[in-house]
């Protein structure tokens, strides 16, 4: 989130779309029950089902699954057609201005450079012309042809109400409706609030999804400022704090990224992250990207890690393709490929794509480790269960040994929430049984590879013997130590870079945080954006002062947001050029003639002069991007895509099926359904009685929602002689499940041209182990296949085919 | 707030317990009407009465009441079967006291769909029916905060109390043979705790306090929803039971059965009013002429004593026609 949780109290207008927060986040959504209680805010809703957050919403349109990017572009053509724009920030703050290459064009859905051999694009096109003194070029009036501004106008010119109707199957009056009411938000004075989770990732085009509401923010003025922002409603307490501590195959921690092969020596890895800035006098804080990355190694390898060996960069493991993910993994492990894997909180048999081809991959693995405080049905995936799990477990010769697991209420530690707030928490029970907490388990496997390495060596055993343990207790290492580390300390005495004499920090101190890093070998930290969270003051992230000046929403000394407890991301776009509040009764941060002074963190230096430093450090533009250059794999504007399997062809090139580079493997494409012979659309998601799979060991969770059901249309049941209540068999091309049929007038059926489409909501929360009733999972149908950025699994829109099944019906 | 000793009464269910245990403010010198006990002695003081307020159009049917409610009650809803709706359990019963109901309702006027989600349960009523019905002294006790308690050891399990309510809230168990149902958490609110579903609700569209505040900030909500377009929003706490102490903020209050049957006219059933000789006649029956006259504090901790064949008689005096489940 760009905003905190908090701060939805402070809109105008929220729109849920792409998630369904009263559902999914109930807790979290009180902030827009204030919101509309007490200043009168509006909530509209987009979503294929009309959902709990419809029911207290005060505008609802259905969309199709799918169809996202169609009704954004539409909202931001919308926009610009009415002129609904907020001019000033538009000029100033985004990349509107900036000259785009001549090459750079769109047709027939795509982007120029593809290439369909490669399902890939050329991106050199996409990107701005560099005029000779090596910044940027750009026109402040917004007049030529090929900045931004113009291409982003005609790019969403082919998106018009008709076309939503068309394609997202929503009434042209409903969209016409929603458009209205966001384009009272241009008005510097008015702000909305995006508030989306799943909904919106988990399409091959998830990514381009949210790429176009942050697009249409940037066009209103609604990043930076109080009531607005982005924001991503995280789906578990702590997976914020997974991404921040680069738990990814090609992350490291802070957004850092593992090199590649391509990158052999430290001097090439740095080489394409200079950041040098785009337009004269830009922060461009990435700049700082060396002090991050040694600090990290010193952390990792303390002092075996030398400007000579290239603070071990050497050690770093290289990609040979871009990411290791959970499909990529599954799909070699299919192949033969993996040998052991190490499931720790996670239960991939029921949270990944394509059940059966997962029970094929687990099968061939010689050793299966799941650590997690629940039975997970990942732990049985060789358990036959009936028809619930019918497997042959003769035939499977994994070994899998579960090590039970703590729990966070049992444990100190730290979790981040959404709105980037680390907050400490305290052990509040013992752990039941033979129960350990992660940290050991690890701790022991650690030290006997360690010794085995030692004892027997192997390939290239350095990074293993070096690196840094140095914990009071090296079998336990405790919370409070791993958030030091993250913190950071001072190898050696820091100093100022500018004033050298002045001493900042002495050797052996925790760092005051991230700009006390340095690139020489002089400070360690292991995860730079959290620095700032333990120092030598102590624990921010337990402090526990509930109060908000003015009421304002902030709470800044309650836990510790990063970075620097900063509440609001970008918050120097709140003021115009001159440093002004846009709206005086939301002021956020303000130039006093000196300094930015306000409630929270200034994102720029705090001297920094209006009018010279853009508000979007983190970009080399010192704006945002409302075109985003090759950072994108599937293009610098959203474009139309349809997933890859849907019952309608892409109007703008009926070839074109699902994400043009998104990564398909050879036999999941063989997988992927056509309408003819799966007519109906179906989509997954969360009820608000469950959490995950996990609830479904809790009796009274249990007794909520006990039993697997699936979500039809009147019209759809009456179709296939379906009653409420009754048994239905769903299937796609890659399994089947049997639910009950809940029938209801809140997912009816969508008229997209001449076609209706009709849709099968299938809720996520059943499996084989549990209180609950037996029952199945969404992906023992959906397809294994990703978004073409970061491989977030298709889970929203995919087809399916349905009918009565037999069954006693019980009521 | 609640752990203010000066307060009689808690005014929030926001606020968290205190550290320090505290002395129950709530006890047989604050029960205004006993059943079957027309000599009841007046009660030592009058507390400020209570009301919890459930605001239809701030929830969001996440059921959290649910949970919290079978949480603090410690009791245990069965693992059912989905029946094609949303009501799990599918009704009230002797384990669940409180349930989510979900009506969808295609509104002509407007042409929107709307999902009326209604918590059900005890209304807590000012005239309470199921306490006018019962047979047995003392099962039922209505405190002067307002609070409509069941003292389960001195229930018979004759379910009067069920035909006496206009809103069909009791349940019997057919394990225990006693009836259950929302006790306002009166064990919370004697100790200056809010009910554990207010506590627990996540939008605060359950609240609760003295009741002057609860229509105070009623009155605010209607106002709001009538600013968005519910011209009919208005405030349930029907005159037919002489007012509850659980009320609801509706957007269709002209309609109130929209919201899973919720009546539009609740009264207590004629036959209740006229049974009042015939359940003291009972009560005389069933408990014993030695029990009438005893103070109430000595029947509320009273086992039950009921005969095999008082019980029988009991069973057979109960509607053979209960009014019809809502769904």
């Amino acid at each position: 989130m760009t905003n905190p949780w908090t701060d939805i109290k402070n809109t105008d207008l929220v729109i849920v779309m792409g998630g369904n927060a009263a559902e999914a986040h109930p807790c979290g959504f009180k902030w827009v029950t204030e919101a509309k209680a007490r200043r009168g805010a509006k909530l509209i809703v987009v979503d294929p089902r009309f959902t709990r957050t419809a029911s207290v919403s005060d505008y609802y349109a259905p969309i199709r699954p799918g169809s996202d990017i169609t009704f954004l572009m539409a909202l931001i053509n919308w926009m610009i057609q009415n002129d609904r724009v907020q001019w000033d920030y538009v000029r100033n703050f985004t990349n509107a201005p900036f000259i785009v290459k001549d090459e750079f064009g769109w047709s027939d859905g795509l982007f120029s450079g593809y290439d369909p051999e490669k399902r890939d694009y050329d991106k050199s096109s996409w990107d701005y012309v560099i005029g000779e003194d090596g910044f940027a070029q750009v026109d402040m009036t917004l007049q030529n042809p090929r900045c931004v501004w113009n291409l982003l106008k005609e790019h969403v010119s082919r998106y018009t109400p008709e076309l939503v109707a068309q394609v997202c199957g929503t009434p042209k009056d409903r969209f016409l409706h929603i458009a209205e009411m966001i384009g009272e938000c241009a008005a510097p004075d008015k702000a909305m609030t995006s508030m989306y989770a799943l909904g919106w990732t988990q399409h091959s085009k998830g990514a381009q999804n949210i790429r176009g509401m942050a697009m249409l923010q940037l066009v209103l003025g609604n990043i930076g400022v109080r009531g607005g922002g982005m924001n991503a409603l995280r789906g578990h307490s702590n997976i914020q704090g997974l991404t921040d501590i680069g738990l990814m195959s090609n992350l490291l921690p802070g957004y850092m990224n593992v090199p590649t092969e391509a990158e052999p020596d430290l001097a090439t890895y740095m080489s394409s992250r200079a950041f040098k800035p785009l337009r004269p006098g830009q922060t461009s804080y990435w700049q700082n990207y060396s002090k991050f990355f040694v600090s990290f190694m010193k952390a990792m390898w303390g002092d075996a890690a030398t400007a000579q060996n290239e603070w071990a960069y050497h050690w770093l493991p290289k990609l040979d393709v871009p990411t290791y993910d959970v499909l990529r993994m599954f799909e070699l492990m299919k192949a033969g490929k993996v040998n052991n894997y190490f499931c720790q909180g996670f239960n991939p048999l029921l949270a990944f794509p394509d059940r059966g081809k997962l029970t094929e991959a687990f099968s061939k693995l010689k050793l299966l480790v799941v650590m997690d405080p629940l039975e997970t049905e990942t732990a049985r995936f060789w358990e036959n269960h009936g028809e619930h799990n019918d497997v042959d477990t003769a035939a499977i010769q994994t070994e899998v040994i579960q090590l039970p697991t703590t729990c966070f209420a049992e444990d100190d530690g730290s979790l981040v929430n959404s709105g980037r707030w680390l907050q400490w928490h305290w052990a509040a029970g013992t752990p039941p049984g033979q129960s350990k907490r992660d940290t050991w388990i690890m701790s022991q496997i650690f030290q006997r590879v360690r010794t085995l390495y030692q004892d027997e060596g192997g390939i290239l055993p350095e990074p293993i013997l070096n690196l840094t343990w140095d914990y009071a207790d090296p079998e336990e290492p405790t919370a409070e130590e791993l958030a030091k580390e993250m913190n950071g300390r001072a190898l050696a005495d820091v100093h100022d870079l500018k004033d050298t004499a002045k001493l900042l920090t002495p050797a052996g101190k925790l760092l005051a945080n991230f700009s006390q890093y340095r690139d020489d070998g002089s400070t360690m930290g292991a995860c730079w954006i959290f620095s700032g969270s333990w120092t030598e003051d102590g624990n921010m992230m337990a402090r526990r002062d509930n109060a908000d000046p003015d009421d304002v929403g902030l709470f800044p000394n309650w836990t510790y947001a990063w970075p620097l407890n900063r509440r609001i991301l970008y918050n120097r776009a709140s003021a115009d050029l001159q440093g002004k509040p846009w709206d005086a009764s939301r002021k956020l941060m303000e130039w006093d003639g000196e300094k930015w002074a306000g409630y929270d963190v200034p994102d720029i230096a705090p001297t920094s002069k209006p009018g010279e430093v853009g508000p979007f450090i983190m970009n080399q533009e010192g704006t945002s991007r409302l075109f985003t250059r090759g950072m994108m794999r599937d293009g610098p504007f959203p474009t139309h895509m349809e997933p890859f399997e849907s019952p309608i062809a892409n109007v703008f090139n009926p070839e074109m099926r699902g994400n043009p580079v998104a990564r398909v493997f050879v036999d999941d494409a063989e997988q992927f359904a056509t309408s003819d012979e799966f007519p109906f659309v179906a989509t997954s998601y969360r009820l608000t009685e469950h959490f995950h799979y996990w609830t479904k060991n809790n009796r009274i969770n249990a007794a909520l929602q006990p039993e697997f059901f699936v979500e039809i249309s009147e019209e759809l049941a009456a179709l296939k002689g379906i009653t409420r209540g009754g048994w239905v068999r769903v299937w796609s091309k890659r399994g089947s499940v049997k639910a009950k049929a809940l029938v209801t007038k809140r997912l009816k059926p969508l008229q997209c041209g001449d076609k209706t489409v009709y849709v099968v909501g299938i809720p996520l929360h059943w499996g084989f182990v549990g209180a609950a009733r037996k029952g199945w999972g969404p992906n023992s149908l959906t397809p294994f296949v990703g978004d073409a950025n970061v491989e977030t699994p298709e889970f929203k829109a995919f087809l399916v085919n349905i009918e009565p099944a037999t069954g006693e019906a019980v009521s | 707030m609640t752990t203010d000793p000066k307060l009689d009464s808690p005014r929030t269910a926001v606020a968290n317990p205190p550290i320090q245990p505290m002395p129950t403010n709530l006890g047989a010198g604050d029960v205004i009407r006993a059943s079957a006990m027309p000599d009841l002695a007046p009660p030592t003081r009058e507390l400020t009465p209570v009301a919890k307020l459930i605001d239809v159009s701030k929830c969001i049917g996440c059921k959290a009441c649910q949970s919290a409610c079978a949480e603090w009650n410690d009791t245990h809803p069965e693992i059912e079967h989905n029946t094609g709706v949303y009501e799990n359990p599918h009704d009230l019963t002797p384990e669940m006291f409180t349930l989510m109901r979900f009506s969808e309702y295609d509104n002509p006027e407007t042409g929107d769909l709307e999902w009326l989600i209604r918590k059900d349960g005890c209304m807590h009523c000012v005239d309470p029916g199921c306490l006018k019905a019962c047979p047995a002294p003392g099962a039922i006790v209505q405190y002067s905060n307002g609070i409509v308690d069941f003292i389960h050891e001195n229930c018979i399990g004759c379910g009067y109390c069920v035909t006496g309510c206009p809103f069909n809230i009791p349940r019997i168990s057919q394990k225990t043979h006693v009836s259950y149902k929302c006790t306002l958490c009166s064990d919370r609110v004697a100790v200056g705790q809010g009910p554990a579903c207010a506590k627990a609700c996540p939008t605060q569209a359950i609240v609760f306090g003295h009741k002057e505040d609860m229509i105070a900030h009623a009155e605010e909500r209607v106002a709001d929803l009538k600013s968005r377009g519910y011209e009919n929003a208005g405030i349930y706490d029907p005159e037919g039971v002489g007012g509850t102490h659980v009320f609801y903020v509706l957007h269709h209050a002209d309609k109130p059965a929209l919201y899973s049957n919720l009546p539009e006219n609740p009264r207590i059933s004629p036959v209740v009013e006229g049974w009042k000789g015939v359940t003291k006649t009972l009560g005389l029956a069933a408990i014993g002429l030695a029990a009438v006259g005893s103070v109430l504090h000595g029947l509320l901790g009273r086992a039950n004593t009921v005969s095999a064949e008082d019980e029988h008689e009991a069973e057979e005096l109960v509607d053979p026609n209960p009014p019809p489940e809502r769904t």
